[in-house]
């Protein structure tokens, strides 16, 4: 009988070692061979976030203040995320970190620095691994400017609007303000209560108001009227026109092969008196839609299209900030009908606010357009530099004359808008938009743009502001009236105006 | 005058004053002593951990409780050295260990269930570990009555019907009592008597091992003389073919009524190694396994929880919520447990259901990680090994067959509660022997331990001092027996 013995513990050994294969193959990964790796990052799979909550995780902070940081806690959760700052204000850059809903904006941009895994971190997980400490995450510091930020978030909120303020350092790219409303407040869904984290969510999630969005990066709009920056930017860099030249002044204009009419806002004659034709200048600062049409025909689509994309619309940068943004995009322009109406900003064009706020830093820094972004610095737990953003310019948009040109254009549009003659201790350059969307554009209340870079000779803030559908002002609002008052209150606070 | 030299018989004379006597035989028995040293040390080192990783104060408690440890195994160790003093050091050593390490974890996951019921406002449940403490202790007193009451474990030979009998009731007596009284959780592989419940198929499947090594010691020369040859294969005839259809026929009813696939397959599985070692025979493992995958087809044809059972082995995320929870529960702890495991106390073990029981296995691999559970594995497999060695050594065929079978229904049900629980295999009910909660398998298996230990002691004990052969010429005249049949 110990023939069939030996084989039996031969057997024995067999079945060991098949276990101990497959146990090998679900636990551990070894490049493509093994299923460990996708279990982990199954989003079913929650142990991985309940060691991370174990652990602490970084702070959020822009100029000192803090933004995120996580608090320790006697529950199994051990540390929870809070928001001490504005929550609110800063929401669309913070993001929420939650146990039920996963996490976004810089939560989940930076998640691996946050929680500490990133490979940056690698020396210092190995020591605290020696040392006995628990691991710590990095911390993240933001481009952010908080006085702007919170002002921002008032002057919208004041008046109970939507929309979004966006402004960026125009020689960096830094974003110094991104704020979207209505907002949420990220300590409401970072809360180790499931129950009442799954309940504001889902309330968050189906309000129509839609608090979740970040309007900046997120969501596009027509431009309206501030398109006309790019238009005549393709027309000036392409020689098609000069500032002087003169275009129809007619309050409207028919489509080429179409029947359809576009007209000035408000149906009026294109600058004063009643001179049949317009100068650019003129059209620029009164925001005539027909010279732009004829203005936009002119330069024809390919090379609009170019001086767009040359402006960072379209798919180039769209996760450099790096936060998700949604690209922005000119349309199709099929024939010079379609032309006119993108000409000035309707039709399919559409822009993120930070896009157009893109296209102000543009101007404004001599035509060279830097990347924006929002993660400044990078720090180890113990507060040491990990790295640091570099400004990056992506490109020559437009040459330093046309910038120039467009600049003192933008001078005399700030001097025709509401509210821009008043006397300031430094100059604005601004464009206006009063952008229709919608299925009947008459009756729907229009968004209210203003794009504007400021001091206007030596500048520091560029700024993209929309309301949505006409704010407290309804079918009567203008970018004027309803976004500009905004705009210049954070200026003012960026330029301690 | 000198005293004559004796008389010279070789080149080798023997020395003055005859040879030197033969060195007593080793007992090993402080080897066992120093490895249960070594177990009750590993299990403390493994408590302070998860005590230290889930906040709890360490205390000299924690010391005590592994000096208690070591005393409860020092006390089962001096009744082998009293009783078995020849057997295996191996054995009873990997059993403590097993037996603490699961403690340790049975403890871990009581904290766990606490925090959650904590976390969720409910009533905190009782902690199961010092019930299974308690098991524990009980266990060492059944082992040492074993080895103590049975002097010699071929005295089991005699009842092995009487031993075979009192199985099959025991494991059909759940299917038979109406549900109340023998199902927990769905499973209706249970006694529940007032105060505490067991799971009779545990020492059913002892006692059926018992019995078909009686029986198959003495029809084993039947099986393999007495049959027709069908493709060059000898079958025995249908009489003795009897008790292995009837074990067939056990395991498919087991199945069947009990929903229990686990033991069916374990009853099973051990029998025909049993009847391959004692016939020496691969055709019967094969008839063995034609009858398996007929008995598979038919179940899988005509229930529909067995169907369940292979879908959700094949697919256990396409039902994600409810049959798959189980194993992709497990999945996810075993792969986030990865090389080295999260660390005892540090990981999330009481998200699988049943972490103290059938999915225990789980739980090492998530906080020991593939090392921890390798460790588990190789220690089950010397184990296992270790008895079928005792199988090789002992004389008597009842012995061999007996070893084998408990050596072999360890590494079985190993391989069909690990192989489950990492999806290697469908998943079925069983615990993981001496380290799942449970007061009905630890004692079982502490009688295996008993019966294991004594057979080693046997095969390992020297043969009783012979009295030296006289000389042959001094040797009176023998009559010698008349050989039968007349070959020699």
């Amino acid at each position: 009988m110990n023939t069939p013995l030996r084989r039996v513990a031969l057997a024995v050994m067999a079945m060991i070692v098949a276990l101990l294969i497959n146990a090998t193959y679900v636990q551990v990964q070894i490049g493509p061979i093994g299923k460990a790796d996708s279990l982990r990052n199954d989003p079913r799979n929650d142990r991985v976030l309940l060691d991370e909550y174990a652990r602490q995780r970084g702070q959020i902070s822009a100029a000192g203040t803090v933004l995120a940081s996580s608090v320790a806690t006697d529950d199994r959760y051990k540390y929870l995320r809070t928001y001490p700052t504005d929550p609110m204000a800063y929401a669309p850059v913070t993001g929420f970190y939650s146990l039920q809903n996963g996490n976004n904006g810089l939560e989940h941009a930076e998640d691996s620095v946050l929680n500490g895994s990133d490979n940056q971190l690698f020396g210092r997980r190995l020591i605290d691994l020696i040392s006995g400490r628990d691991p710590r995450g990095g911390n993240v510091v933001t481009t952010i400017n908080p006085i702007m930020q919170k002002v921002a978030y008032e002057q919208l909120t004041a008046k109970k609007l939507t929309g979004s303020v966006v402004a960026i350092e125009p020689s960096t790219g830094r974003i110094l303000t991104m704020v979207s409303t209505p907002s949420y407040d990220p300590n409401t869904l970072a809360g180790h209560d499931a129950g009442r984290v799954e309940d504001t969510y889902k309330q968050l999630d189906k309000d129509t108001g839609r608090p979740l969005i970040n309007r900046a990066v997120s969501m596009t709009y027509p431009p309206g009227s501030t398109f006309k920056v790019v238009v005549t930017a393709a027309a000036l860099s392409n020689g098609i026109a000069k500032p002087e030249d003169q275009f129809t002044a007619a309050p409207r204009i028919t489509l080429p092969g179409t029947q359809t009419t576009l007209e000035n806002y408000a149906g009026s004659h294109c600058g004063p008196g009643d001179a049949q034709t317009a100068s650019l200048t003129d059209a620029f600062k009164y925001s005539c839609n027909t010279a732009f049409v004829e203005l936009g025909i002119k330069v024809g689509t390919a090379k609009l299209k170019d001086e767009a994309s040359a402006f960072g619309i379209g798919k180039d940068l769209h996760n450099s900030i790096p936060i998700p943004w949604t690209d922005s995009t000119v349309g199709d322009i099929p024939d010079n009908a379609a032309l006119g109406q993108s000409s000035i900003g309707q039709r399919d064009v559409a822009l993120t606010p930070l896009d157009n706020a893109v296209i102000a830093a543009t101007i404004a820094n001599g035509g060279v357009r830097m990347k924006p972004y929002l993660v400044d610095q990078l720090q180890a737990p113990d507060l040491s530099t990990l790295s640091t953003t570099k400004p990056t310019s992506v490109g020559q948009a437009v040459t330093p004359q046309v910038a120039t040109q467009i600049t003192n254009l933008m001078l005399e549009s700030e001097k025709n808008t509401q509210g821009g003659s008043q006397p300031r201790p430094y100059q604005i350059a601004s464009k206006t938009g009063t952008a229709e969307h919608g299925t009947d554009p008459r009756n729907t209340p229009p968004h209210a743009w203003y794009l504007a870079f400021a001091p206007a000779q030596n500048p520091k803030i560029a700024i993209a502001v929309i309301v949505e559908n006409g704010g407290d002002r309804a079918l009567a609002a203008t970018g004027g009236s309803v976004a500009a008052p905004i705009a210049r209150a954070v200026l003012d606070a960026g330029l301690g105006g | 005058m000198s005293a004559p030299a004796p008389p010279s018989t070789g080149a080798f004379p023997s020395p003055p004053g005859g040879f030197a006597p033969a060195p007593p035989p080793a007992t090993r028995r402080n080897v066992e002593l120093l490895l249960l040293g070594l177990a009750a040390l590993i299990t403390t080192v493994s408590l302070v951990l998860v005590e230290a990783s889930q906040e709890q104060a360490i205390t000299w408690e924690i010391a005590k409780l592994g000096a208690a440890y070591l005393a409860l195994f020092g006390v089962a160790h001096l009744a082998v050295r009293r009783f078995a003093a020849f057997a295996d050091p191996l054995l009873l050593p990997i059993a403590a260990l097993l037996n603490g390490l699961g403690l340790v974890v049975i403890h871990r996951v009581d904290l766990a269930q606490a925090q959650d019921a904590a976390f969720a406002n409910l009533p905190i449940p009782s902690p199961d570990a010092n019930q299974q403490v308690l098991w524990t202790g009980l266990g060492m007193v059944v082992f040492m009555g074993l080895l103590i009451a049975l002097r010699d474990y071929r005295s089991l030979a005699r009842y092995s019907y009487t031993v075979g009998l009192a199985g099959l009731v025991a494991l059909a007596l759940p299917a038979l009592l109406p549900d109340r009284y023998s199902m927990v959780n769905g499973a209706k592989i249970w006694i529940r008597l007032p105060g505490f419940s067991v799971q009779p198929g545990e020492f059913a499947k002892i006692a059926l091992i018992v019995f078909f090594a009686g029986v198959l010691v003495s029809k084993r020369d039947l099986f393999t003389g007495a049959g027709k040859h069908v493709f060059g294969m000898e079958l025995p005839r249908m009489r003795d073919m009897g008790p292995v259809l009837l074990v067939w026929v056990v395991s498919v009813g087991v199945l069947v009524v009990e929903k229990d696939l686990g033991t069916s397959l374990l009853i099973f599985a051990t029998v025909l190694c049993m009847l391959y070692v004692a016939t020496e025979r691969v055709g019967w493992v094969a008839v063995g396994l034609v009858l398996l995958a007929i008995g598979f087809v038919f179940a899988y044809n005509a229930f529909g929880h067995v169907r369940v059972r292979t879908a959700t082995w094949l697919h256990p995320f396409d039902d994600y919520s409810s049959t798959g929870y189980q194993i992709s529960q497990s999945l996810f702890g075993l792969a986030t447990g990865g090389l080295a495991g999260t660390g005892l106390g540090s990981g999330n073990p009481s998200k699988v259901p049943f972490a103290k029981t059938d999915f225990i296995i789980a739980a090492i691999g998530e906080e020991l990680g593939l090392i921890g559970l390798t460790v588990i594995l190789l220690l089950f497999c010397i184990f296992s090994v270790r008895g079928i060695r005792t199988a090789l050594a002992i004389r008597d065929s009842f012995g061999k067959l007996l070893a084998s079978g408990l050596a072999f229904t360890i590494a079985i049900q190993v391989f069909v509660v690990v192989g489950g629980v990492t999806k290697l295999i469908p998943l079925t009910g069983l615990t993981t022997p001496f380290m799942s909660y449970g007061g009905s398998s630890l004692l079982a298996n502490y009688v295996l331990l008993g019966v294991l230990i004594k057979i080693s002691d046997a095969a390992r004990r020297p043969a009783p001092a012979r009295k030296r052969a006289e000389p042959i010429a001094d040797a009176s005249t023998q009559m010698l027996r008349k050989v039968e049949g007349g070959a020699a």
